[in-house]
């Protein structure tokens, strides 16, 4: 029971004025923000490639969502097959699959963190903090994993080296410019990021002299 | 200890908010990237060893004032597209043109009536097999047709760019064509009558295509002596129903009404205020059966005899009642009102017209037709209210079948004496009317009266201009100019053979579609441009404005069908190909995707039965595949989607290479694979 109160801390005292209780509310609002701006970003898109050639006046276009890909697939894939690269689809399946439970689960630990006032709440914190760079990170880790792992005896295996995709940015594979920058979904994903470290501000402002004063 | 603590999460909070930051600019920058790409291209002008100046080119070309401005009125550069598309008939090549305005480029050329290989049009592929098929005349395997007169489908009398049609003149056969891919999607055959002129004309919601008939016949394809001509032989003319839903005729739902042994020319449904109406001219009202050899006046003399001919003027909504009623006889199986019950029930009237008539035109607002008597240089005008107050008093004369004649003078409004040998005619939006002078040649613009006189300076029915085009003009196109509101930016006069317009190119000489800018009013009115077409007279063409087009780029599924409009039952998908053998059937699923084919062996035995199904599974816009068998002579078109069969029996023993005979990709060359037809013994 102590073990308990210790991580969760301090209930707010009931006696304190409204212009008092303004310093609690300020970290239950921004957590609950970031909550509800991760279960949005669900079902936006968080990364966008285009592909640009003499040959596709309108580009190619690939939009990764946290748990399918849409867009030109079939046509990037049927170009892929020219230099041996597996088909899009066949990335990174476990994490779409656990995607939209890891990031509703996101949003649950940071609800959870309203109601926890020592420094444990860091912890509740934290993935919401990390997700769009873990996001990003793992996005990169593919696009190097199927970069690298070229089909040898596919047509143009000759003429295109192994290469590594750049996450966000421009480059250039063949006689295609690619341009890959984050969608609405990541941006809200990163705007969670900052409120959550924000509210950390605001929940050690509120909630700090209220656990030292009760130890 | 405290202190401690508050120093931890402090540099955990400024951790934090580093990586945020680095998050931050690093997307920020990406950003910055893309900004920069799309505004880095520049472009100089410089026109490599010619100086700069467009004058000192246009001295150097030996060009006027006058082909700059053409020049600059037409030139589209790369890129951009025209502003409309011209639907034009390519003559006995059995095909339509079509082209883009004002530019006078050909973007294609759509497959009608003969087949046509790059479309894969009639060469293996059992949609297009079986459309051909339906344009067969009994036994008769027709591989050509005499396209005259397109026409768009309308809405309240307005071009809608979903459907064209078009007559074989020579067969007496309409073609339906999709215009969400521009492809022929039926033949209808006119069960009564072998040939056909007056059509295709559309009355102002499509629900009709008209199919005016030429050359008097003994109905149903019988025979019958040229000397029982006035007893056996009968002009026609058929009202093809259009299922829009369906885009096809219903042929079931079709009539046609039995006609006098006159040759009809050419129709044009009325519109707006003459909305239900249907209006054919005619010639050889003499019923001249020629025959020259035995001494009698040959045609060209004897149908010219009467200063006049019969306009005739058709109750439609009357004569759909009577059809529905029941009220026909049957011809091979198809319905026609007989010309009896058609003048008991009101449906037919004559109105004298001057002699030998080419055109039949109904003005914009639907109050007046406009026709040309080729022998005489006067266009005629008639009211279409003259023309009901007439059959409403009822003192007519009659022919010698009986059918009512109204007189002349009771039906025209004005005529107007534009020149030698008019033709046809068409409208802008200036009040004005334009006419082919065959004999001239030239178009000239008169001014139209009624409520029409506000919007010209000039005096109401009177000659404002011409303008010589080279050479003998027949019909002219206006932008929009057959519809219920004309364009009046452009007038192409199509002109039969060009003579000395285009290098000589040997005897048979290209025609020449001239582009005249009829943008202005008065007299005014300059050729721009020639385009050459290297095909059969080219008869009528359709302006429409490029917008009101919406094709599809790619068919809407994987394994679409363009002749059922839905997946085919047969369609392949990828990983589903596969080779199935029932004694002597083998049966084939293949997919097309660049660059291969799936399966790249076939192996058949000789005598076995072949059926072959192909989808290209591709999605993107210019991802088309053809397929081509040497010997069986097939050739198939596969469009990104389609789905297609075709069928053959493996009578020769060999190795067989078959390949995309399109460039699909730079692996094109290796998109093929061996069909292996194993000998017999």
């Amino acid at each position: 029971m102590s073990a308990i109160k210790k991580i969760i801390g301090p209930r707010v005292p009931e006696n304190m004025t409204a212009e008092d209780k303004k310093l609690f509310n300020v970290p239950t609002i921004l957590f609950g923000v970031a909550a509800i701006l991760l279960v949005i970003s669900i079902f936006l898109p968080y990364w966008e490639m285009e592909l640009q050639a003499p040959q596709y006046p309108k580009g190619l276009h690939i939009t990764a969502y946290a748990n399918r890909l849409t867009g030109d697939v079939a046509e990037i894939d049927g170009l892929n097959h020219y230099i041996g690269m597996s088909p899009l689809d066949e990335a990174a399946q476990f994490e779409k699959s656990v995607s939209v439970l890891a990031i509703a689960a996101l949003s649950l630990l940071i609800l959870a963190a309203i109601f926890v006032h020592t420094k444990w709440v860091v912890l509740l914190v934290l993935p919401t903090i990390l997700m769009p760079l873990m996001f990003l990170a793992d996005l990169q880790f593919w696009l190097w994993k199927f970069g690298t792992n070229l089909d040898p005896t596919a047509p143009l295996s000759s003429a295109i080296k192994p290469f590594v995709p750049s996450v966000l940015g421009s480059g250039l594979i063949a006689q295609f410019k690619t341009i890959a920058m984050p969608g609405l979904g990541l941006y809200l994903a990163i705007i969670a990021s900052i409120v959550s470290v924000v509210g950390l501000y605001f929940h050690r402002k509120a909630y700090k002299p209220l656990v030292e004063s009760g130890q | 200890m405290k202190l401690q603590k508050n120093r931890m999460s402090r540099s955990v909070t400024t951790g934090i908010v580093i990586i945020l930051l680095i998050v931050v600019i690093s997307i920020m920058a990406s950003c910055n990237d893309n900004g920069g790409a799309t505004g880095s291209e520049s472009t100089t002008a410089d026109t490599a060893g010619v100086s700069n100046d467009a004058m000192a080119i246009a001295e150097a070309r030996g060009l006027t004032p006058d082909d700059i401005a053409a020049a600059l009125k037409t030139y589209t550069p790369s890129g951009v597209h025209d502003e409309y598309i011209m639907f034009a008939s390519g003559g006995h090549g059995g095909q339509v043109y079509v082209i883009g305005m004002p530019s006078m480029r050909i973007i294609k050329q759509i497959a009608v009536f003969t087949p046509e290989p790059w479309q894969g049009y009639g060469y293996g592929a059992e949609g297009t097999m079986e459309v051909l098929a339906g344009g067969n005349v009994g036994e008769s395997d027709l591989t050509w047709g005499d396209t005259h007169h397109p026409a768009l489908s309308e809405t309240d009398g307005d071009y809608d760019g979903q459907f064209l049609f078009i007559n074989d003149k020579a067969n007496g056969r309409v073609a339906v064509i999709d215009l969400k891919d521009f492809e022929t999607k039926q033949l209808v055959k006119n069960p009564i009558a072998l040939g056909d002129h007056g059509g295709t004309f559309v009355v102002p919601d499509t629900e009709w295509v008209i199919e005016g008939g030429q050359y008097g016949a003994p109905l149903g394809w019988e025979y019958a002596s040229l000397d029982d001509y006035n007893e056996a032989y009968r002009g026609m003319i058929t009202f093809w129903k259009f299922d829009r839903e369906a885009g096809r005729i219903d042929t079931d739902a079709s009539f046609a009404i039995e006609l006098p042994p006159y040759w009809q020319d050419l129709c044009d449904a009325g519109k707006l205020a003459s909305d239900g109406w249907v209006f054919c001219n005619s010639f050889n009202t003499e019923r001249a059966t020629g025959g020259v050899e035995d001494g009698n006046p040959p045609f060209e003399a004897g149908a010219s005899q009467n200063d006049m001919d019969f306009l005739h003027v058709i109750d439609k909504n009357k004569a759909i009642e009577v059809a529905a009623a029941g009220k026909t006889m049957d011809v091979q199986g198809f319905p026609v009102i007989s010309l009896q019950t058609a003048i008991d029930e009101g449906l037919l009237y004559f109105v004298p017209e001057p002699k030998s008539p080419h055109g039949v035109d109904v003005t914009p607002d639907g109050k007046f037709l406009t026709i040309s008597g080729k022998l005489d240089p006067h266009v005629s005008i008639y009211s279409f209210q003259k023309i009901q107050d007439a059959i409403a008093a009822g003192s007519f004369e009659y022919d010698d079948y009986g059918v009512p004649i109204i007189a002349f003078d009771d039906a025209v409004e004005a005529q107007v004496e534009v020149g030698l040998g008019p033709l046809h005619t068409q409208y802008d939006d200036k009040g004005y009317a334009y006419t082919s002078l065959f004999l001239e040649p030239a178009v000239a613009r008169w001014t139209l009266g009624g409520d029409f006189s506000d919007l010209h300076e000039e005096e109401d029915w009177t000659l404002v201009t011409k303008t010589p085009v080279q050479y003998n003009v027949g019909h002219i196109a206006a932008a929009e100019g057959d519809t219920v509101s004309p364009d009046g930016r452009f007038l192409v006069s199509m002109n039969k053979w060009a003579i000395d317009r285009f290098a000589n190119v040997g005897p048979l000489l290209p025609q020449n579609f001239q582009l005249l800018d009829i943008g202005e009013g008065g007299a005014n009115m300059p050729v721009l441009y020639d385009l050459p077409i290297p095909d059969g007279e080219p008869h009528y063409a359709q302006i429409i404005k490029a917008d009101k087009l919406s094709p599809w780029e790619v068919y809407p599924e994987v394994g679409w069908n363009p002749h059922t409009n839905s997946v085919d039952p047969n369609v392949v998908q990828l990983g589903e190909e596969r080779v199935e053998r029932n004694g002597n059937e083998v049966e084939i699923w293949m997919t097309a995707v660049r660059s291969h084919f799936t399966p790249e062996h076939v192996e058949i035995k000789q005598g076995d039965h072949v059926i072959w199904h192909i989808t290209n599974v591709e999605r993107a816009y210019d991802a088309t595949h053809g397929f081509s068998i040497p010997y069986y002579n097939i050739n198939l078109s596969i469009e990104p989607g389609e789905a297609t069969t075709f069928e053959f029996d493996a009578t020769e023993d060999g190795v067989f290479s078959y390949y995309c005979t399109e460039f699909c990709s730079a692996l094109h060359l290796e998109m093929t694979g061996y069909m292996l037809i194993e000998p017999s013994e």
